[in-house]
């Protein structure tokens, strides 16, 4: 069961992916990327990532989209239906090099299950041990706060700067 | 279950990449940026699945960072349209020689 719904949104994903890149709409590009994420956002739920999934859906799909959607309309760029997708050779070499970074990572990818010391690693037993022991937001929390609390801490200084800059650089000249 | 889903973000990283590269309007491109982040966030959760939970934490720190990363480029976006009045990067030629 699990397999199918990974194939499911899977392709949902990779379909909606394609869909970013070629709709010549601003506004359906980026009603696309919300359906590839929310597909992602399943996928992480399959992966046993529930809290992540939670957060891609409110904070990705839900703040920065709108963010996104709220610049297009603010732009006015929903009418304006010229391509701008590049044709020729230009279209040709990005096609070369997309396609080999995204077979030559598929490929190995693809080999991860055979690298050497994989059967060394703990395997999906102990993360759902650890689940059940600390809960969905507990497994995730307390390294959070422990371990990586100084890199939690810097994450909010680079939040406050980003306000900062976004406001002087985004503010009309007085 | 980890073969797949690591295929899965090679090629939306390669389709986020083509994107990039591929078009010219600055918002699609930061667009296909979100979902390069994207690609290697999933790939992170399908190790941490077999490599403990460090790699969860580590998608929770490149959200926050995507987050702030799209405020300040929009920013940025806004800024540039005032001036040329397009967000065709064709048009932004100041650091072309």
């Amino acid at each position: 069961m699990a397999e199918f719904l990974f194939y499911v949104f899977g392709s949902v994903a990779l379909g909606s992916a394609l869909g970013v890149v070629l709709s010549r709409n601003p506004v359906g590009s980026l009603l696309f990327m919300v359906a590839t994420l929310a597909s992602v956002a399943g996928i992480f739920v399959l992966l046993e990532a529930h809290f992540l999934a939670a957060i891609q859906i409110m904070v990705y799909a839900g703040a920065i989209m709108v963010l996104f959607l709220f610049v297009i309309m603010l732009l006015n760029l929903g009418h304006e239906y010229q391509r701008d997708i590049k044709t020729g050779l230009g279209a040709i070499l990005a096609f070369a090099v997309a396609g080999a970074l995204a077979g030559g990572v598929a490929s190995t990818m693809r080999g991860a299950a055979d690298a050497p010391g994989f059967q060394y690693l703990q395997g999906p037993d102990a993360l759902d041990a650890a689940i059940q022991e600390y809960g969905i937001l507990g497994v995730i929390a307390r390294p959070l706060y422990t371990e990586y609390v100084v890199a939690f801490e810097v994450t909010g200084l680079l939040l406050l700067v980003a306000i900062v800059g976004a406001l002087v650089l985004a503010k009309r000249r007085v | 279950m980890v073969t797949q889903p690591l295929v899965l973000s090679g090629l939306l990283f390669g389709i986020g990449a083509f994107g990039f590269l591929v078009r010219r309007n600055a918002i699609i491109m930061f667009l296909c940026v979100e979902l390069m982040l994207n690609a290697v966030n999933l790939a992170l959760v399908a190790t941490s699945r077999f490599a403990g939970i460090d790699g969860q934490v580590f998608v929770f720190f490149v959200m926050t960072v995507a987050a702030a990363e799209a405020a300040v480029g929009l920013a940025i976006i806004i800024s540039i349209f005032r001036h040329y009045e397009t967000v065709n990067v064709n048009n932004f030629n100041l650091l072309k020689w």
